[in-house]
């Protein structure tokens, strides 16, 4: 393996000056599943990792009927799949968490590290961003909160300034009238990269459908909304002729990319079956 | 830079001086001599290397040595409850033959002691998400479900 310096903080203000103080090529130290395996394969160059993981007070899990659920940043993918809370009442994150890699790697991997690498193809984002999540940031002169949507600028590149720290995600809370889906396509059932991700997260009133957000991953440079799909939904009470008319524009509104695990073409058919059966499994919360 | 990283190896207060980018895997196979843990792949794919840290199954070659500072980590060599006795989940595995050139075989040994000691009366579709992130490239899964499968009901009978 390269060799690097491992540091740990014991406070938010530590690590940030560290990653200010020991200059480029510095990365905050998670879950360590992506770093350590990108430091193996010679993709990233680091010369020193700054451990977070004795940070008092990222390790929390709460809810609540106003504020909904908040996770810190220490919070593994496995302990958010087999918390009861999630699979009852946000199906969608249950569904994402549940088919990132292993159970192995999900006892290590954060979700708040999964959103920081910023991959188009990571399985927590769609959901996420669907539900209209919000990002909790810290820096040593103020905290700032940022809608997940936002944070992303490209491929692994994110909002994030020199010297910020992640400390946690807020989901709004997951009302009666809601019906949420994940859907991750791949190869096979376990261990994949998803190849296309779709979330849809909707709210029903008296059979219309009064809100709906469609998150698309793996097809464009970060994880896309599809907002004129998405229009087209709103008000209707989503029957099968619209969904599909939306599910077209969806095909349209995506940017895909051909590469190793499926060309271009295909992601976009993809998109196009996946958005359908999303909101059709969503649906299923009123049947 | 070297630490002293003390723990707990299968019951036994540990210290063991490592680098700080070392592996666990390669701080417990070339420091500590414990050469039972498998390395595959290195990256998290194979499940080889899977140990029990704290109670909870992980890649030894995604986690550095440094952080198992504290930790109790149960590896291969501490399954066996004594010197000429076997686990039921080894004794199972041997009759079934479940084990060809047995590179993944601790892994997922590990793997499936977890499994069983959480889940005595685990469902067919438990056991295949409980392996899945451990891979095979020679025996085939079927006898390795089998012996998981068989273990499981000899150990619920010897409890009851
Ligand atoms: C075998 C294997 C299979 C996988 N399968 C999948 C899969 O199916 N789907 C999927 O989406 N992912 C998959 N992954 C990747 C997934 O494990 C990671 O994305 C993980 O969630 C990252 O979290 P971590 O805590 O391990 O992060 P780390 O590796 O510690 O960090 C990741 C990045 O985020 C930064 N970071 C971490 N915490 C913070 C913070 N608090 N504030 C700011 N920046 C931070 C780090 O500096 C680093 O750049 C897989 C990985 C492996 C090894
Ligand atoms: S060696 Fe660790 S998962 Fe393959
Ligand atoms: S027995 Fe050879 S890899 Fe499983």
């Amino acid at each position: 393996m390269r060799r690097f310096e491992y540091h740990r903080a014991d406070t938010l203000e530590q690590a940030s000056r560290l990653l200010v103080d020991l200059g480029d090529d510095t990365f905050l130290f998670n879950g360590g599943t992506d770093l350590l395996v990108e430091i193996r394969e010679r993709l990233r160059r680091v010369r020193n990792v700054v451990d977070i993981k004795q940070i008092r007070g990222l390790s929390d899990i709460t809810y609540d009927e106003t504020r909904g659920l908040t996770f810190g940043a220490l919070v593994t993918v496995g302990r958010l799949e087999n918390l009861p809370l999630v699979r009852q009442r946000y199906p969608n994150l249950r569904a994402a968490f549940a088919s990132l890699g292993s159970i192995q790697v999900r006892n290590r991997a954060t979700v708040v590290g999964n959103v920081c690498r910023a991959s188009p193809s990571a399985d927590t984002i769609p959901p996420l961003i669907a539900d209209g999540a919000f990002i909790h940031i810290y820096s040593r002169t103020n905290m700032r909160v940022v809608p997940l949507a936002e944070f992303f600028t490209g491929p692994g590149k994110t909002v994030l300034a020199k010297g910020e720290i992640v400390t946690g995600i807020t989901v709004p809370p997951a009302g009666d009238n809601a019906g949420k889906a994940y859907l991750k396509h791949g190869r096979r059932k376990a261990m994949e990269l998803s190849t296309v991700g779709v979330a849809v997260s909707l709210t029903m009133e008296d059979g219309l459908c009064n809100d709906i957000r469609i998150a698309l991953g793996a097809v464009g440079a970060t994880v896309l909304r599809a907002p004129e799909a998405e229009a087209m939904l709103r008000g209707t009470s989503l029957d099968a002729a619209i969904v599909k008319n939306a599910a077209d524009k969806a095909m349209e509104e995506c940017t895909p990319i051909s590469n190793v695990r499926a060309s271009a073409e295909y992601r976009r058919d993809m998109v196009g079956v996946l958005t359908g059966r999303a909101i059709k499994q969503a649906l299923e919360a009123f049947a | 830079m070297k630490r002293i990283v003390e723990l707990t190896i299968n019951g036994e207060p540990r210290d063991m001086t490592v680098d700080s980018c070392r592996s666990l895997l390669d701080a417990l196979r070339d420091d500590v001599g414990l050469t039972g843990t498998k390395k595959g792949c290195d990256v998290g794919d194979c499940g080889a290397c899977t140990v029990i840290v704290d109670g909870e199954p992980v890649n030894a070659c995604l986690m550095l040595a440094v952080e198992a500072e504290g930790r109790t980590v149960e590896t291969i060599e501490g399954l066996q409850p004594g010197v000429d006795t076997l686990h039921p989940l080894q004794d199972a595995f041997m009759r079934h033959g479940a084990s060809q050139c047995g590179f993944c075989t601790p892994g997922i040994l590990m793997m499936a002691k977890k499994l069983l000691d959480d889940n005595p009366r685990p469902s067919d579709e438990d056991i295949r998400f409980g392996l899945s992130g451990n891979i095979c490239r020679c025996t085939g899964y079927t006898k390795i479900f089998d012996a998981i499968k068989a273990a499981a009901i000899e150990m619920e009978a010897a409890r009851s």
